[in-house]
This record gives structure tokens, sequence and C-alpha cells, in this order.
């Protein structure tokens, strides 16, 4: 950089590599692993040349761990998750930002007091509330003795059973991973950086919030929509206890969870070559869209977190 | 802060704010609320009925040898899987700062393993690491001679998920310390240069000082991982065992609760991880304010 140092340079390609290498080589060994047939997998040590029967085991991995129907689930999950969270944290953060209310600073408090609580610390209470949402409205009822209230009221016998249950379901496994505080601030702190003569001038313009927030707001946010598709795409993708929890049926079970059942435990067949398929395919989708959309996922990480 | 021109309106607002504030009642607020009271109470595991028992499931917790193993554990884990992780990614950044080819490249290589699920990583080192398969417990066999079995002893068990978690977060920090380092001025390396200092030099007094604030940072963000997400990991490879050799508190909160069905304690356990956080967060928008601002 400042002065010509060929043996550091040298040993700062070296350790490069070597980092590299570190970095690689699990999903290196295990893609070698995953081209074995059973026999050869269970060598010790495993012969680090690829076999041939990389498609047997994928196609094999494919229908054991019926991959299919999880890695839809996951995309379907991360999907919504990622929309979910962008939209709701978007026009959120324009409500804060663009308007004066009164009840402005009490939503904003809200909000932030929930950055960084992840679902793991509260999952116990969060399960029973995607068991029955209404459970907030049931439990206001029995307070009131609305029950009673009604029954007398009408002189009939009126029992009030409210239950919406989001187990085993898409939204179950989305919805309570939709709030974020960090999105909601990371749309705030770039709205109030743009330009206030833009609103000026829409608004003398004559344009509506909603105008403004379709056709200036919007286009301006773009990259920063961009990096954060990325990061929580990853996110919602790689989820582990929410889906653990939600799903019991097999079908409805996410890809990373369903990843279990195919790890060979101490009295099976030790068929790694089949489970390793499954993992490297698994594992594709998030790898794909973080080097695909790289430029974005540097960006949003850092500015998401800082 | 708002803006200074804004718009009026009667319901708008609270018509855009609603989704936000609804999903974050319904997913946050009531089921602390429901947590913290449910730690009070003790229930029968048909969940018949319940008790007011003030502070018995805490004072149950505090004198639960196993928890305060858990505890240990924790933090055991948390400080390796911080350390590993940080001294490699800084490592690695600083190598790949230096680099003038292919930089693309080399940042490419580097950032992947940052979209794997930590739960893949776990399968993906429990294979590395298997007493009877694994080629890289074959190598600790081999050249240290130690009787390698994570199935078996607690302390390579912690080892290896420590492994597991460490790698997939090297290229965070990676990413973070590189973006530190590109904020560093050049003026200050180059007149440093001038004066002599060597390339260590440089680094250890002008690089290193001034990614303190990077450092902590992600230094509690490694903490806040190693706490929560590696739930994946421990799940898929150890399930908390052998012996509850690698039972995180995260993990023992699920164990207790859904598992052993013990609310009340385990109401009690997520109180206690929740505080945690709180004080974590706190302390962390302290100490960023205070010492982010070095200037320059």
């Amino acid at each position: 950089m400042v002065e010509k140092t060929p043996i550091l340079d040298f040993f700062t390609y070296a350790f490069l590599l070597l980092g590299i290498f570190i970095v690689g080589f699990p999903i290196l060994y295990s893609l070698i692993a995953a081209t074995l047939p059973l026999e050869e997998v269970v060598k010790v040590p495993m012969p680090l040349i690829p076999g041939d029967q990389f498609f047997v085991n994928m196609k094999e991995a494919w229908s054991r761990g019926d991959l299919g129907t999880q890695i839809l689930n996951s995309v379907i999950m991360a999907s919504g998750i990622t929309f979910g969270k962008i939209a709701v944290s978007m026009i959120g953060a324009f409500s804060i930002v663009y308007f004066d209310y009164k009840f402005r600073v009490v939503a904003f408090a809200s909000v932030f007091c929930t950055l960084m609580l992840p679902v793991e610390v509260r999952i116990l209470p969060t399960y029973e509330m995607a068991a029955n949402v209404l459970s907030p409205i049931q439990a206001l009822c029995n307070l009131l003795h609305l029950e009673g209230l009604l029954s007398w009221f009408t002189g009939n016998d009126i029992t009030i059973d409210l239950n919406w249950s989001l187990l085993d379901s898409h939204s179950g496994l989305i919805l309570p991973l939709v709030a974020s505080a960090t999105c909601t601030f990371l749309f705030r702190q770039f709205f109030l950086t743009v330009p206030e003569e833009l609103c000026e001038a829409a608004k003398m313009d004559g344009a509506s919030p909603m105008t403004f927030f379709r056709k200036i707001l919007f286009p301006l946010s773009k990259t920063n929509i961009a990096a954060l598709v990325v990061i929580e795409f990853v996110y919602g993708y790689n989820q582990y206890l929410w889906p653990l929890l939600v799903t019991t049926n097999p079908k409805m079970t996410t890809a990373v969870i369903g990843l279990q059942n195919l790890i060979p435990q101490a009295d099976d067949l030790p068929e790694w070559n089949i489970a390793l398929c499954a993992t490297l395919l698994v594992m594709l989708p998030p790898v794909l869209v973080v080097l695909f959309m790289q430029r974005w996922f540097v960006k949003g990480l850092i500015e998401k977190e800082k | 802060m708002i803006k200074r021109s804004f718009f009026k309106s009667k319901y708008l607002p609270y018509l855009l704010i609603l989704p936000q504030m609804v999903v974050t009642l319904t997913f946050f607020y009531w089921p602390a609320i429901q947590g913290l009271s449910q730690s009070f109470f003790l229930s029968d595991p048909f969940g018949q009925k319940s008790t007011f028992v003030w502070f018995y499931n805490y004072k149950e917790l505090f004198t639960d040898p196993l928890y305060l193993k858990s505890i240990l554990t924790t933090f055991v884990f948390s400080i390796a899987v911080a350390f590993v992780s940080l001294s490699m990614g800084l490592f690695i950044a600083s190598m790949a700062n230096r680099a003038l080819r292919a930089k693309a490249l080399i940042r490419t290589m580097l950032i992947w393993p940052y979209a794997v699920a930590p739960a893949i990583s776990g399968i993906l080192w429990l294979f590395l690491l298997h007493p009877s398969y694994g080629i890289a417990a074959l190598g600790i066999k081999k050249w240290l001679g130690v009787d390698w079995n994570p199935v078996l002893y607690g302390g390579d068990a912690m080892v290896m998920i420590v492994m597991a978690s460490a790698w997939k977060q090297i290229s965070y920090n990676f990413v973070f310390f590189m973006a530190g380092m590109q904020a560093i001025p050049k003026s200050l390396i180059e007149a440093a240069a001038i004066d002599g200092a060597s390339p260590f030099k440089r680094f250890w007094f002008i690089s290193f000082p001034l990614l303190s604030p990077t450092f902590f940072f992600l230094t509690v963000m490694n903490i806040i991982y190693s706490f929560f997400e590696t739930f994946g990991i421990i799940h898929t490879i150890t399930q908390g065992g052998p012996g509850g050799s690698t039972n995180i508190l995260v993990y023992k909160v699920y164990q207790d609760g859904f598992v052993g069905l013990n609310l009340g304690s385990s109401a009690a356990q997520s109180v206690v991880l929740m505080s945690l956080i709180i004080v974590i967060t706190f302390l962390q928008f302290r100490f960023v304010e205070k010492k982010v601002q070095y200037g320059g």
C-alpha cells in the first residue's frame, strides 16, 4: 500500500488462501462425501477423490427427505417474513416520520422496546399465543364477565369461545416473525435523511401523503429495500426454533428442521452421503441469494446493525 | 424526530402504524406479559390449575444445580465462540484489507457462510468431527493423541459446538471488520508509514484502536448470537448432551417448557433471559454513544 513489502505480501496471500480454505473446507468435504457410495463414505479415512454417485444420492435425498415440499415451505416462509417485515416497517416508519399525531411518540417507544428481543426468549407464551391468536380478546371477555352478562341480557346460555389457531400453517410460521424493530429503525433513519424540499414540493403540487409515498419515497428506498430483502430472506429461511414449535405435520415443516431426520443416529445405517446431499441442497437457496446480491447484502448488513 | 414539513391527516397515520402495532402487541407484549405472570405461578403438568407462588420459581431456579451449571456452560460457550470467531474474523479481514488483487473474489469466498443456517453448520461439523467417520476427528486422534469422542465426552462436545457456531459467524465478523478498516482514514496510515512505523505497528497502534467500537459492537452481537441463534446447532447435533454438558440456557428453556412441561420454571427462565438481553442492549447503547465518536 505505502511501501514495498514482498515477504509480508506473500504471507498475506498465503494466509488468505488458508483462511478461505478453512472457511470452505466443511462444504468441500461434504460435497465430496455427497458424491460417494455408502461403502466409501464409511471408510476411515474417507477418500478425498469425488465419486460418481452424486445424482443417485441427490435423488435419494430428495425423495427421502421430501425436500421438494420442505424447501417450498421454507421459501414461502422466508418470502412471507421478508415481504411482511418490509411492508409493515416501511409504512410504520412513514407514519412515524411524516405525520404529527398524539400517539406518535408512544408508538415509536413501544416499537423501540422490542428491539433485540428475539423470539427465543419468549417461546412458550408466543406459542400459546399462536395456538389461539384470539386469546387476549378471550381473556378480556372473561375479565368483564361478558358471557354472564350476555346470557343475562338475552336470556339464553351463551358461551364465548374464541379460537383461531396458527399452528401448522404458513401464517403461523410467518406472522410472529414479522414484527421487526430493526427494519422500522432502518427506514426511519433513511426517511430522516430524505431532503425536506421533496416533501414541501410534493405538498405544494397538491400530492396526497400516499401519492408522495408511492411516487417519491418508495423509489428512493429501492436500494434499502434490496438490502433488507437479502438479510431478511436469509433470516427467515434459516429460522429454527419457531418452525420447530409451530409445525408438527411433516408436510408443513421447513427444510432446515426436516434435515434432522436424515442424520444417521447411532443405530442407523451411516448414510452420511444421503444426509449431506440433503444438507447441501437445503443450504443452496440462501447462499445463492447472498452470492448474487452481494453488494446489497454487505450494505444491508452494515446499515441494519449500526 | 419528525420532519420539518409533515402531512396532516386525521386517521391515515393511525392506519399506517396499525399493522406494526397489532403485530407488536400480539406477538411481543402479550406473550411477554403472559410469560411474566406465568413465572409467578406453579401449574400442574396437565394445565388444570395453577397456584400463585410469588418468587418460588425463581428461588427454585437459582438453587437448582442444573440451572447454575447451564449458566456456566452458556458463559463458557459464548465467550469461546466470540473469541474464536472474532479473532478469525479480524485476522482474515486484516489480511484481506492488505490484498490488492482479486479483492471481489476474496470477499465472495469469505462471506457466503453467513447464509448457512446454524443447524446446517452443525451438521457439517458433526460430520467433520464424528468419532467414527470424521476426518478432523481422525486427525485429532492421530496427531494429538486424544481419545476424541463428542458423543461421550462433554468437553469434546463443547469444542464441537463452539467450532460449528464460530465457523458460521466468521463471515459476519469479517464483513464488519472490513467495513471498519475501510473507514479508517488513509492519511493516518500513510503518516505513520512516513514516520517509519512497520505494517505490524501500524495495525497495532492505529487500526486496532480505531476498530474498538466495531470490536465492542461485534462482541455484543456474537454473544447474543451464541446465546440464542445457536439453538439450531445444539438441537441438531448434541441435544444438550452428553450429560447436560452443552445444555445452554435457551435450550434449557425449550426442554423444560416443551419437553418437561414445567411451565412455571420455563417462564421464569424466559424472564431471566429477557432481563439479560435488556441489560446487554442497555449497556450497548450507553457504551456506543460514549465511545463511538472518535472523529476522523
